[in-house]
């Protein structure tokens, strides 16, 4: 009997391993040891992240080295691209368990397994960056989706969170639905599931079947579901409402940028030969997508709920990118996602410290003279605000400038012009609670309820992290943009 | 002979999932659901797949199939008759029309695609635990050790989330 | 002999009319079921692809759908279960769940 070895580099796995022992630890911790010691189990996930960050730098080669490791029979990809992707999610979560610990206590949730199930769902997302197999990455997409479904509905008492996990449960699989048919259609035209074989098969037959088409229309679905693209955002605005607001910013930037990885790598490395297909379709998609999110968002109260459709229109702006292709389009996705992480996790912290326990002052007018009583939180709340809405001098300006100029680049000048219209409309409901902060007089219905906010050290660590980064990423970008594009010559 | 068999489980599986989304009452359903897995269990021995064959009734028909029936035994659930508001009828009309589309598209996509190889003997380990088995941990090994985390959390998230009290592990 | 095409064309035919129970049943348990429809038409097609390209990739697939499958099961019920301990439905319209 012949015996077939996988080439096997474990050290392209470290990240992953890591993160895989550290939730197994906390596991274990929350079973065996006393209950006095739940509040470690922050602070150990938040060792562990740190640790897979040092390793996504380092193994199996430094991140400057701009290697591109193969694994497992080419099911595993380490290069830039996916790194620079891994730091993304990495940072991600990290912010997410700074906000979350405070949070738990006051909900009386249960620590443990919450700090495990967002450790999972972060190995899921880093398994779709560098999977370079469609079976890898439906199982990466799976194994961050069950976890979020479950972190969705975590605080069980509230009727919200049922509905949202519930809601996010039942869409979510009927989008992984979709994402199977596309992949075994994919699969009968080429004969193979791994990324590059794809690549490899349609260039060479010059095949143009079209069950491949319909294949990769199914992709498109799939993906567009994950990423809240319209027409698939239906589940967005009620699971980032209903979800515990710390989630809500853990949802709304890895998993969305996972989403994005994956359906960057199928499409410009599986499927370039189908782009004159999928071009068309995603002009579409993006300025829907802008236009929806941002004109819905207008008239929002809850705040949760206009974040939410918010980032439908971020994700339309990084359409726009994904669209102009290219070293210029894909380095401002990752540099748009980047940034997008820091501000809306450092706006979610704001919204956990004031939302109270159970969440009920997640409105706009409980903003109202938040200035005078907590000028901390409205100044770095603003500066968030900001730079959602793209005002210089914060990184979500240079973001928007980098994605629109590489548009008008490729010659997608339309779409240029409908993104920067809709960023001037979006500044009217992101000033909308600027002015509330600063320019209203607290309701004295608020004033009698209101509790004082909660900013416990680790959520102030988290948004001075967020702001520091919304800063550095507006002011100085040459650095940053430096980092992106090695990020990005890896995928060529 | 084949092509008869694969007309009767065919036409069986069609009929029970039909009978299945037609349904109010969950039982009926589950049942259904059942039998479209028992006449597709078929078609894969009819395609040479005996692994996969015998998982669809361990783990699809017997297991995740239980499952569902011990969840709607424990729910106790009355049906309801539907009343639909009249926008929510229209709402369902225009997602039936859209299903109904993408259908003919798929079935013109296979109509169209020039990929049908005529189908030679299978080898001879073909489809069997051996071989697939022997695909699992070679091949794809790193899939499968996904797959295991993946249940990981599945479990822990299950157990989370139906488990009786919330504080009940910290006494 | 049984053609590759009349596998694929029960598969879409069964992929379909789950989608169609998805939308038309307001049991979010038979809503379910009708997603699992949808799953096995595409577990159908991967297994018919798989012997006529001759290639057992679409087995091993299908081994890893029906984990997920299985994963997914017990995650989406104890999600129901966990929902009907606060208000004792499974109706979707109940549950807001259509609106968008």
């Amino acid at each position: 009997m012949e015996q077939v070895m996988s080439t096997i580099n474990l050290s392209a796995i470290y990240p992953e391993i890591i993160l895989t022992c550290f939730s197994l630890l906390i596991l274990l911790m929350q079973s065996f040891s006393t209950p006095r010691f739940k509040e470690y189990y922050g602070y150990v996930s938040l060792v562990g992240v740190l640790a897979a960050l040092a390793f996504v730098v380092m193994e199996p080669s430094s991140f400057f080295a701009q290697t591109v490791v193969y694994s497992f029979n080419d099911m595993w990809v380490v290069d830039n691209y996916a790194r620079f992707f891994k730091l993304i999610f990495l940072l991600g979560t990290g912010l997410t368990i700074l906000i979350s610990m405070k949070y738990l206590e006051d909900e009386a949730m249960q620590y443990g397994e919450y700090f495990a199930l967002i450790l999972f769902a972060t190995i899921g997302m880093m398994i779709m960056a560098s999977a370079g197999e469609l079976i890898t990455l439906f199982l990466g997409l799976e194994l961050m989706s069950l976890s979020l479904y479950v972190l969705a509905g975590y605080t069980r008492v509230r009727m919200v969170s049922n509905e949202a996990a519930l809601k996010y449960f039942i869409l979510g699989s009927f989008a992984t639905g979709f994402l199977l048919y596309g992949i075994a259609l994919i699969y009968g035209s080429t004969g193979t599931t791994s990324i590059r074989a794809v690549a490899a098969s349609v260039g060479k037959y010059g095949l143009y079947s079209p069950g491949l088409v319909m294949g990769m229309a199914m992709l498109v679905v799939a993906f567009g579901f994950k990423a809240a693209l319209v027409p698939f955002h239906m589940w967005t605005p009620d699971v980032y409402e209903g979800a515990p607001a710390p989630i809500t910013a853990f949802m709304s930037a890895g998993p969305k940028a996972a989403a994005f990885a994956a359906f960057a790598r199928v499409f410009m490395e599986g499927l370039p030969a189908l782009q004159m297909e999928w071009t068309w379709l995603i002009w579409i998609m993006a300025a829907l997508t802008m236009t929806i999110g941002n004109v819905i968002a207008l008239v929002q109260d809850n705040i949760k709920r206009m974040l939410a459709y918010s980032s439908i229109a971020h994700a339309g702006y990084v359409l726009v990118a994904f669209l102009a292709a290219g070293e210029l389009g894909i380095s401002s996705v990752l540099y748009y996602l980047l940034t997008y992480t820091f501000m809306n996790i450092g706006a979610f912290a704001i919204i956990t410290a004031l939302s109270g326990r159970g969440e009920p002052r997640v409105f706009v007018r409980d903003y109202q003279g938040l200035g005078f009583q907590h000028p901390f939180a409205a100044v770095a709340m603003s500066l968030f605000l900001f730079s959602l809405a793209g005002i210089p001098p914060t990184g979500g300006f240079m973001g928007k400038f980098y994605i629109f100029s590489a548009a008008v680049k490729e010659g997608y000048i339309g779409l240029a012009v409908i993104g920067v219209v809709n960023s001037v409309v979006s500044v009217y409901y992101y000033l909308r609670v600027t002015v509330a902060m600063y320019m209203e007089e607290p309701s004295s219905v608020r004033e009698a309820e209101a509790a004082a906010p909660i900013f416990s050290p680790a959520l102030v660590i988290a948004i001075f992290i967020s702001a520091y980064g919304v800063l550095s990423l507006g002011l100085f970008p040459s650095s940053y943009v430096a980092i992106v594009k090695q990020s990005f010559l890896a995928l060529q | 002979m084949q092509l008869l068999m694969f007309y009767l489980l065919g036409l069986g599986a069609v009929v029970a999932a039909l009978i299945m989304v037609t349904n109010k009452r969950p039982v009926r359903a589950a049942m259904s659901l059942i039998a479209t897995m028992s006449f597709l269990a078929g078609l894969y021995v009819l395609l040479d797949a005996h692994l996969i064959a015998a998982l669809q009734l361990i783990v699809y028909a017997g297991a995740i199939m239980v499952l569902f029936l011990f969840v709607i035994m424990l729910l106790n659930i009355e049906e309801k008759e539907g009343r639909l508001a009249g926008s929510a009828l229209l709402w369902q009309m225009i997602a039936i029309a859209v299903v109904g589309l993408v259908f003919v598209l798929m079935v013109s996509v296979v109509k169209l695609s020039d990929n049908v190889v005529p189908l030679g003997e299978a080898a001879a380990l073909f489809g069997t635990t051996r071989a697939v088995g022997k695909m699992l941990f070679t091949e794809y090994l790193l899939p499968f050790e996904i797959a295991s985390v993946l249940l990981l959390a599945a479990i822990v998230g299950a157990v989370i989330l139906a488990k009786r009290r919330i504080d009940d592990s910290d006494q | 002999m049984v053609s590759l095409n009349s596998y694929l064309i029960l598969g879409a035919m069964l992929f379909s009319i789950g989608a169609v129970g998805v939308f038309t049943q307001r049991n979010a348990l038979i809503i379910y079921m009708c997603i699992e429809l949808m799953l096995n038409a595409v577990n159908l097609t991967l297994v018919a692809f798989s012997r006529f390209l001759n290639n057992l990739d679409g087995h091993v697939f299908v081994f890893m759908i029906m984990t997920v499958a299985a994963a997914e099961a017990a995650v989406g019920l104890s999600i129901i279960i966990s929902l009907f301990r606060n208000k004792p439905t499974v109706n979707v319209d109940d549950i807001n769940l259509s609106k968008g």
